[in-house]
């Protein structure tokens, strides 16, 4: 019942339920945006990552582990943009 | 399963409480912000109820198109100071909302215990007849296609609307290499998705109205980076774009009625080719008009051309 791919699925998916949590805690507690944005991109690459590698281990197709893999790059993709963007507009706003 | 039910009370509870902070966080831009990540919910729990036609829908239109939209018109809003109602108001429409939550309850509780019944029953029996091997693609396009057409022909009066507004909102264009390599990967991304769902809807969740909306999004994400090198559209294409999916889902509606058969009783033969060709063509239209809701306004840019005076009273 409990093969070895699942329990190491449950390992991952936990360490990135761990990094969820970090990840939030870092987000209500650190004191500007730029650290703030650290926290939640670490969330988005890391966090996001482990999820999504520890759920294609537990994937009856191999098809839906790709599409999986694809989701968590589209997510990288666009979690470096946004964050480049905000980054450069709390930095053009900082010296008021 | 138990961890079921307490995922689902959870989801509940975390409708209700962004819903009220949308309604009542003091800023602006925040309640924004909290009603983008209510639809997102919102998407999430027609997921459980097994509705995923409706959550594709939702979390498209209602968190990101709607969100795109409500974003983009912050920037030309500033938030203005409230005065308090009168105490009369208060009661008065805490009252009204009462009743409807009371009347809202007994309604949803007169559905229990819910189980598939006649209506469900009808459509699995005549599902061989409706050229389409999804139920909602079937009921929507060809049980009770009468009430797609009649949505095309609102989301059309919309757009018709927001063209006699003015000229849309300037782009504020972060013409940064990051944006633009953003959507370079996003928007050939976004068009294979939205042919995707459009074809796969005829087997599985999708459709017209998705696919519609994936393609408006990827509109947004060209109007906000600022492609500047974009082909201007121009009035008559914008019309022909608009028009294409009313006048087509009309016309084939029309062809029955030569054979003596009822307005858009589609041959069964036909059915399923009919509506492929309803649905290619409904998405073009619903994303123009999609894509005009999101830009509140006509995108040529000094729309009314031909006015003379704008401050002379007429």
């Amino acid at each position: 019942m409990n093969s070895l791919s699942e329990l190491l699925s449950v390992a991952i998916v936990l360490l990135a339920v761990l990094v969820f949590v970090a990840g939030t805690v870092a987000l209500i507690r650190l004191p500007d945006v730029l650290s703030r944005l650290h926290a939640i991109s670490k969330i988005d690459n890391l966090g996001f990552g482990l999820l999504v590698l520890g759920l294609i281990l537990i994937q009856p197709a191999w098809i839906d582990g790709v599409k999986l893999f694809g989701i968590w790059i589209l997510v990288l993709v666009s979690s470096a943009a946004t964050g480049q963007l905000i980054a450069r507009h709390a930095v053009r706003e900082e010296p008021r | 399963m138990m961890i079921w039910s307490v995922i689902d009370i959870l989801i509940c509870a975390l409708v209700v409480a962004l819903a009220m902070a949308a309604l009542y966080a003091p800023a602006l831009r925040q309640r924004v912000m909290f009603f983008i990540a209510f639809g997102l919910v919102v998407a999430i729990t027609w997921a459980r109820l097994h509705a995923p036609d409706l959550a594709l829908a939702e979390a498209i239109i209602g968190a990101g198109l709607t969100g795109a939209m409500l974003l983009m018109s912050l920037d030309h809003t500033s938030d203005m100071p409230r005065e308090p109602a009168s105490y009369g108001l208060r009661i008065g429409s805490a009252a009204m909302g009462g009743v409807l939550i009371l009347g809202l309850m007994m309604i949803v509780s007169s559905l229990y215990p819910i189980h598939d019944g006649a209506p469900t029953l009808a459509v699995s029996q005549r599902q061989v007849e409706s050229g389409v091997s999804h139920p909602v693609t079937a009921v929507l396009l060809n049980f009770r296609a009468w009430d797609t057409l009649l949505e095309l022909a609102v989301l059309l009066s919309a757009a018709l609307g927001i063209l006699n507004l003015g000229p849309a909102r300037r782009s504020c264009g972060h013409a940064a290499s990051l944006t633009d390599g953003l959507a370079r990967v996003l928007v050939p991304l976004l068009i294979l998705s939205a042919g995707y769902l459009l074809w796969k809807g005829a087997f599985a969740p999708g459709g017209a109205f998705q696919a519609g909306a994936v393609l408006a999004s990827a509109a947004v994400v060209i109007h906000l980076t600022g492609w500047e090198k974009l082909p201007r559209v121009g009035l008559r294409s914008l019309r022909l774009l608009l028009l294409v999916g009313p006048t087509l889902f009309v016309a084939v509606g029309l062809l029955p009625l030569l054979n003596g058969q009822a307005f858009l009783q589609y041959p069964v033969e036909l059915a399923g080719l009919l509506i492929l060709l309803i649905e290619s063509a409904a998405m073009v239209s619903i994303a123009g008009m999609l894509t005009l809701v999101y830009l509140g306004g006509h995108p040529h840019a000094n729309w009314p051309i031909e006015l003379v005076n704008p401050k002379e009273p007429m």
